[in-house]
């Protein structure tokens, strides 16, 4: 083969990647507009389209205060828990893992039930996120001593996860049994996800948590691929791994603990867009990271906007559509994936 | 020139390595060899920075190395490794281009991709450049593997048997490729082998290790003597000098009569004989 040719693929290789990129902003952006302009209420597309530019009263109410927070909260936690889960699964070398791999949903839902049933008068939306949020964080806090203290491999982490994991569960069914009706019924729509609740103050605080390590996580895109052919090949390339697979580990518990304090679990997207985004574009984190992040965002966002029309006016939980859209592309996906990539 | 002096290396409380000295001249072709478990590549990850000696000091030129950076030890040293798993899949193009980390802080330069694009031109993996790593065989991901360390430029090259996969032609190909290297660009490199064909073949000198220590050092015809090899591998051998190159043909494991001959373990034999007596008295 002619060097020049070699040169040349790789250079078409990462100009694909570019243009899928692309293609999914774009799409994105008409979905979120379609959902912006299409909802359950009977405002209709033309005076959703007006309301967006002109006070109209209730229209524009309906568009400014419910769709569009909605709307953005739905892109913050796909972004989110897409990269967070690209992260988890590049530092812990394995394919299975997920924001919620090492305990950080269980640590959280410990959170939510504890505010919910001993919060008393200080009972609070705040009161349920910041609490779920702590324990969250302080699920990965105690992974990351364990390793410390032991040895920062993946395995350790996992298995520390998974310990972790069952603790706040049983923790959290224990109380769930103390609990009155109307609070394990909160309990239980706690853990469904949703992102009824979202207005303008919760999305400054979970942009702010998701926005201030993304940068970091992606400017170690390069390192993060050097990851994945082991430790001594990273570390003869110049890798720390360990230093990289600790800030790994809490920036990427930052994200997933400030996108879920709010919204309660919405499982399977950090999971599966990563590897959509792989049969896509390969694993170049410089590549993969913006994909899988545009990928879980629209998935999200799509199953959002299903769960709130197709059963009208009732909202089926962010969390169950997440999963009832996202199962099924992914195994079509799974089957199909011809190329040797992935 | 990269000197190690007085290394020591121990896992939990086995010692590995013990006090293990060695000069690695530039231009210059350094085998090890030993048998399996000897520590050959406990060896070579030390130099390489990959895991931390309790023990001693290495320095390349006048310069002390132990406390560098990673990244800047990655310019000097590059060490390609028994095998590398891959986990997550990427091209053979992205497999050498990972070579160029060191120099590489988001995204690869012009230069980088040319110099992998000779790499692969330079090993003859052109063919395979937009394959998938995990579906080369085991020969081509060694060579591959090697193209990495290779791209990476470095003035030392640590290579953990980097023969062990390829066949009779490819062997030859890679010690040829390498050897030629090493004199052209002056480079210094290191082999941890078991082929003793090989090894003197191609090598400059020659490291013979037994249990964690250097048994003896020299150019492969002071090295490969029967005498060391039935000391070092407990096997009795004849040896052939054609033109120059040495042919060592195995004969028959020495058998156990005569095992005062190999090289005893100086502690352990005496550690497992004190605890069996404590077990006794119990
Ligand atoms: N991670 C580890 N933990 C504990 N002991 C180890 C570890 N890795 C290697 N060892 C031990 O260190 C000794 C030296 O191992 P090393 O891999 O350096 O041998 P080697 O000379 O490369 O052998 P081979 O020819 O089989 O590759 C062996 O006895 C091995 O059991
Ligand atoms: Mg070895």
């Amino acid at each position: 083969m002619h060097t020049e040719k070699i040169y040349t693929e790789y250079k078409k290789f990462n100009a694909k990647k570019v243009f899928y990129i692309l293609i999914f902003t774009i799409i994105l952006g008409i979905i979120a507009l379609g959902a912006l302009l299409h909802g359950p209420s009977s405002i209709g597309f033309k005076n959703s389209f007006t309301a967006l530019f002109k006070e109209t009263g209730i229209a524009s109410a309906i568009v400014w205060e419910l769709r569009l927070p909605r709307i953005i909260m739905a892109i913050l936690t796909g972004c989110g828990l897409s990269i967070a889960g690209t992260v988890f699964q590049a530092i812990l070398k394995n394919p299975l893992a997920s924001p919620y791999t090492l305990g950080i949903a269980s640590g959280a839902g410990f959170g939510a039930v504890l505010a919910i049933i001993f919060g008393g008068s200080l009972y609070s939306e705040y009161l349920i996120a910041g609490s779920a949020f702590f324990f969250a964080m302080l699920s990965s806090l105690i992974i990351l001593s364990i390793a410390r203290l032991k040895d920062p491999s993946p395995e350790t982490m996992i298995l520390a996860g998974i310990a972790i994991m069952f603790l706040f569960s049983s923790l959290s069914s224990f109380f769930q049994y103390i609990g009155t009706m109307e609070q394990v019924q909160e309990i239980v729509f706690w853990f469904f996800g949703s992102l009824s609740k979202t207005g303008w103050k919760e999305i400054s605080i979970v942009s702010v948590m998701i926005f201030v390590p993304i940068p970091f996580l992606i400017k170690s895109s390069w390192k993060l691929n050097l990851l994945a052919t082991g430790d001594e090949s990273a570390k003869a390339l110049g890798v720390n791994t360990t230093k990289l697979r600790m800030q790994g580990m809490i920036f990427a518990s930052l994200i997933t603990s400030a996108c879920i304090c709010f919204t309660g679990v919405i499982g399977f997207v950090g999971l599966v867009s990563p590897h959509i985004g792989r049969m896509l574009v390969g694993s170049d984190h410089r590549f993969l990271i913006p994909t899988s992040a545009l990928i879980g965002t629209i998935l999200v966002l799509v199953a959002d906007t299903f769960g709130r029309i197709l059963w009208a006016p009732q909202v089926i939980p962010i969390g169950i559509v997440t999963s009832f859209i996202g199962v099924p592309f992914f195994f079509y996906l799974l089957i199909r994936r011809t190329r040797g990539y992935w | 020139m990269l000197k190690v002096h007085g290394l020591k290396f121990k896992y939990k409380d086995r010692d590995i390595l013990k006090k293990i000295e060695i000069q690695i001249n530039k231009g210059e072709i350094l085998s090890i060899l030993g048998p399996n478990g000897t520590g050959k590549t406990t060896l070579l990850k030390c130099i390489a920075g990959i895991i931390k000696p309790q023990k001693g000091s290495f320095s390349i030129g006048s310069k002390n190395m132990s406390h560098i950076k990673r990244n800047s030890l990655a310019k000097q040293i590059s060490y390609v490794p028994q095998s590398s798993p891959s986990k997550f899949p990427i091209t053979v193009f992205e497999a050498v281009l990972m070579g160029r980390s060191p120099y590489i802080m988001w995204r690869p330069s012009e230069k980088d991709l040319k110099i992998v694009v000779n790499v692969l031109k330079f090993l003859k993996l052109e063919e395979f450049a937009s394959k998938n790593f995990d579906q080369l065989s085991g020969g081509e991901k060694q060579k591959v593997l090697i193209a990495r360390a290779v791209a990476q430029d470095t003035e030392y090259l640590l290579m953990d048997e980097p023969t062990s996969n390829l066949d009779l032609k490819h062997q030859m190909e890679i010690m040829e490729v390498i050897s030629n290297m090493v004199k052209t660009k002056n480079v210094g490199a290191v082999f941890a082998m078991h082929d003793l064909n090989l090894a003197s073949r191609f090598s400059d000198r020659i490291i013979m290790l037994s249990r964690g220590e250097v048994f003896c050092t020299g150019r492969p015809e002071e090295v490969i003597t029967i005498e060391n090899i039935k000391r070092v591998y407990g096997v009795n051998a004849t040896i052939k000098n054609n033109n120059g190159i040495l042919y060592v043909f195995p004969d028959k494991p020495v058998n156990n009569k005569n095992s005062n001959l190999i090289n005893k373990p100086p502690n352990n034999q005496a550690h497992s004989e004190v605890f069996y007596d404590s077990k006794i008295k119990r």
